[in-house]
């Protein structure tokens, strides 16, 4: 007893009393800013060494779809066009929106009446991690955690999908888990949202190349949420879901 | 010529150096140096390159007493079979079924031959994943329990089928495949160098670990030698990944044994660490970290007392908490003498890292095939006996004071003035390797050693990529352990082990 007194005062209190205004030191890497100064002459430098196809140049674009916030383009740039920031918020609702651009530098969340009229105050979530390398998977338990406790805004991730409100898919979607990751979508009640979380999820990340993928039934899907990141970071998942259930 | 070729871990050998013998001489070769202590590294096939009908098979043995690194080949006919060598020696059973998934070579007589990972395009070899071949059983009070491939938690995907006898599991048969995301041919195509993403991937778990081992085998092929300031960053980026894992771990267990004081305690310590990694290299999961030649990033005075000053806290309260943790007869109660593996169980089965360490096996390639700063500072393995949850648990605990003494020891060598080098990622042009060479690199990771071997065709490129994580060896002694365990044990089990899905699927 002495002892668990002991490490309960030690711990103190470790929770972040306010996740929407916590300010990540560098050098995190979050949402990518692009300068509005032209490139140098004929330079492609960026879209070579982009491991995952995320750039385009014409006109010049990250795709937070694709973009794993490796630094490579920052540093291989030779007119310092592109600058991640420490800003957490790589969400959207919808998948257009995800290009970051000189004139568009912040992905938008817009809420759903009809599904924060319902889940607001409480919204339970099935993972589903269809060949995610488990960086994301235990992202997505940190945000339950003492530190981000995501439990103390009604959402939590349920053992059924029975029990599930939405299911969040982690991962590119191995081939094999296709089917089993189809039925547990299927096995979730409705209404029900379906969140990508992790740029794998969202566009095989850097297996996107893979022919052991199966990502076609995710056309037949409407997805309500595109969570950037390789992984995201809870802060990122947990604002994601706060702006999209009209929280914050 | 020998059978076979000795080098060190992660030196590079030309191929025309590696012998190459008759199939029925390497496999009683291979036989008889496992029987006498040497553990299967890699073995796997590799179609021949001058003809179709071929298939080379490489096999690779490490002795940890000489720390030295056995390869040899020999070549054998597609559709072919050899004399299983799984009867005599049980730690080669899962390189033989791959080698039948990957190559068709059938390995007769094999007790166990089922499919390893339903490898993309390989379903010739392996059927379809539906139609896995489970173990049945049958008689009064038998049944059968179907588990995953979707867990209840927030975990990867895999399937068990417990074979029970009332409470009791006779034997748990695990099924995995569910995470392949065809890593080994993504690694073979194009540009060599800039595969640090995927690799990084390969188990987000275990970053540092597959990247090092990566840039180890590259820079062998390459002949770079690179600063002591990257082989310190390196050193310390995977003792702070040990660090963060096990801490995982501990919470995962206090949280699969009801102990929530522990899974907050522990959950919140291993936030610190993961945000050290992230104040090195902008991830929590130190992507980035590690690219072949290079470094991206330095650690300045400010960030070396950063991570002292945080090492200090660790130190301080993880020994209140693993005080509070191992003394609370709850704990204990739930943790001491649950699923048992013997020594002598995971001698045989080749179990590696924390799963040989706490059944008393020594075994760590950081003390028997010291790789970069492991030279210098020396590791003495952290055993501990009795083979149960409790002891996994300890070793861990262990564990994570001998990291933060040698990440001490790092950051003491560290010279900061040497900072102002070069970043160079380098992989805008394809660099050649040296061609038709062969190189195996073997890292510690927190679970224990991971394995790579590249071998280079004679243009330089990247021939044949084989990983192997540690989870590879050591799913099997999860198996093991929850044999005659209650089935409502297997959570408890299951975390102590820890294992890698999609380090084993790739």
């Amino acid at each position: 007893m002495i002892y668990l007194i002991r490490a309960r005062i030690n711990q103190g209190y470790q929770s972040i009393p306010d996740v929407t205004k916590v300010a990540l030191p560098a050098p995190f890497r979050g949402l990518p800013e692009i300068m509005d100064i032209p490139c140098s002459d004929g330079c492609s430098a960026c879209l070579k060494i982009c491991p995952t196809a995320a750039i385009n140049l014409k006109p010049f674009s990250i795709d937070l779809k694709r973009c794993i916030l490796c630094p490579d383009c920052e540093i291989i740039c030779p007119v310092n066009k592109i600058k991640f920031t420490q800003d957490i918020n790589l969400s959207s609702t919808d998948e257009r929106l995800m290009l970051i651009s000189s004139s568009t530098k912040t992905p938008i969340i817009i809420p759903d009446k009809k599904i924060t009229s319902i889940f607001k105050r409480s919204l339970k979530l099935r993972s589903i991690s269809a060949a995610g390398c488990n960086a994301c998977e235990l992202e997505l338990n940190a945000c339950s955690n003492v530190n981000f406790d995501m439990g103390r805004f009604g959402i939590e991730f349920v053992a059924s999908p029975r029990h599930a409100d939405g299911v969040v898919i982690t991962g590119p979607i191995s081939a094999n888990m296709a089917y089993a990751a189809m039925e547990t979508i299927k096995a979730t009640p409705d209404p029900k949202i379906i969140i990508l979380s992790g740029t794998c999820a969202m566009s095989g990340g850097p297996f996107y190349q893979s022919k052991a993928l199966s990502r076609d039934f995710l056309k037949s899907l409407k997805i309500d949420l595109y969570i950037g990141g390789c992984p995201p970071h809870p802060l990122t998942f947990i604002n994601a879901l706060l702006k999209y259930l009209e929280r914050s | 010529m020998e059978n076979w070729i000795t080098v060190k871990n992660g030196q590079s050998v030309a191929l025309e150096n590696i012998p190459s013998i008759p199939v029925a001489l390497l496999c009683d070769e291979i036989e008889r140096h496992i029987i006498n202590g040497l553990r299967p590294i890699q073995f796997f096939g590799r179609p021949k390159i001058s003809s179709n009908n071929t298939i080379t098979l490489t096999a690779v043995l490490a002795d940890d007493n000489s720390g030295t690194l056995l390869i040899s080949t020999c070549n054998i006919e597609k559709n072919a079979s050899f004399q299983s060598m799984t009867p005599k020696t049980p730690s080669i059973h899962l390189f033989e079924r791959e080698i039948l998934e990957q190559t068709g070579v059938r390995p007769e007589g094999h007790p166990f031959l089922k499919p390893v990972r339903y490898e993309f395009g390989k379903e010739v070899n392996t059927g379809k994943l539906k139609d896995y071949p489970y173990l049945t059983i049958g008689g009064d009070e038998t049944h059968e329990v179907a588990v995953g491939p979707v867990h209840a938690g927030v975990i990867e995907p895999g399937s068990f089928r417990f074979l029970c006898h009332g409470e009791k599991v006779y034997h748990l048969e695990i099924q995995l495949g569910y995470q392949h995301r065809g890593v080994e041919a993504l690694l073979r195509q194009g540009n060599p160098l800039n595969k640090s993403h995927i690799v990084e991937s390969i188990a987000g778990d275990t970053t540092i670990a597959h990247t090092w081992c990566y840039a180890m085998s590259l820079e062998s092929l390459m002949n770079v030698k690179i600063t002591k300031e990257i082989e310190i960053i390196r050193v310390i980026a995977l003792e702070l990944e040990r660090i963060a894992m096990h801490l995982v771990g501990l919470g995962g267990i206090s949280m699969d044994i009801g102990y929530l004081p522990g899974a907050s305690f522990f959950g919140r310590l291993r936030t610190i660490i993961i945000n050290t990694s992230m104040r090195i290299c902008g991830s929590r999961f130190g992507k980035g970290m590690i690219r072949p030649a290079a470094s991206i990033f330095k650690i300045d005075d400010n960030l070396k007392a950063y991570i002292l000053e945080i090492l200090d806290k660790l130190h301080n309260d993880i020994e209140i908490i693993k005080e509070l943790f191992f003394n609370s007869a709850g704990v204990l109660a739930r943790l001491e003498k649950t699923g048992i593996v013997t020594t002598a169980q995971a001698k045989e089965a080749g179990l590696l890292g924390i799963m040989a360490k706490m059944a008393e096996l020594p075994q760590d390639s950081r003390a028997s095939h010291p790789f970069g700063l492991y030279n210098e500072i020396k590791v003495e393995p952290c055993i501990y006996h009795h083979g149960d949850v409790c002891a996994r648990a300890i070793v861990r605990g262990l564990e994570i004071d001998q990291s933060m003494d040698i990440i001490r020891k790092a950051l003491e060598l560290y010279d900061s003035s040497k900072n102002d080098a070069g970043i160079d990622i380098g992989a805008q042009d394809i660099v050649s390797l040296q061609p038709s060479y062969a190189v195996v690199s073997m890292v510690e990771g927190w679970r224990g050693e991971v394995s790579h071997m590249i071998i280079t065709d004679k243009f330089g490129q990247i021939e044949h990529y084989k990983v192997v994580d540690t989870s590879f060896h050591n799913w099997f002694g999860l198996a093991l352990a929850v044999r005659n365990n209650g089935i409502s044990d297997f959570p408890l089990c299951n975390k102590s082990f820890d294992q890698s899905y999609c380090g084993y699927d790739l």
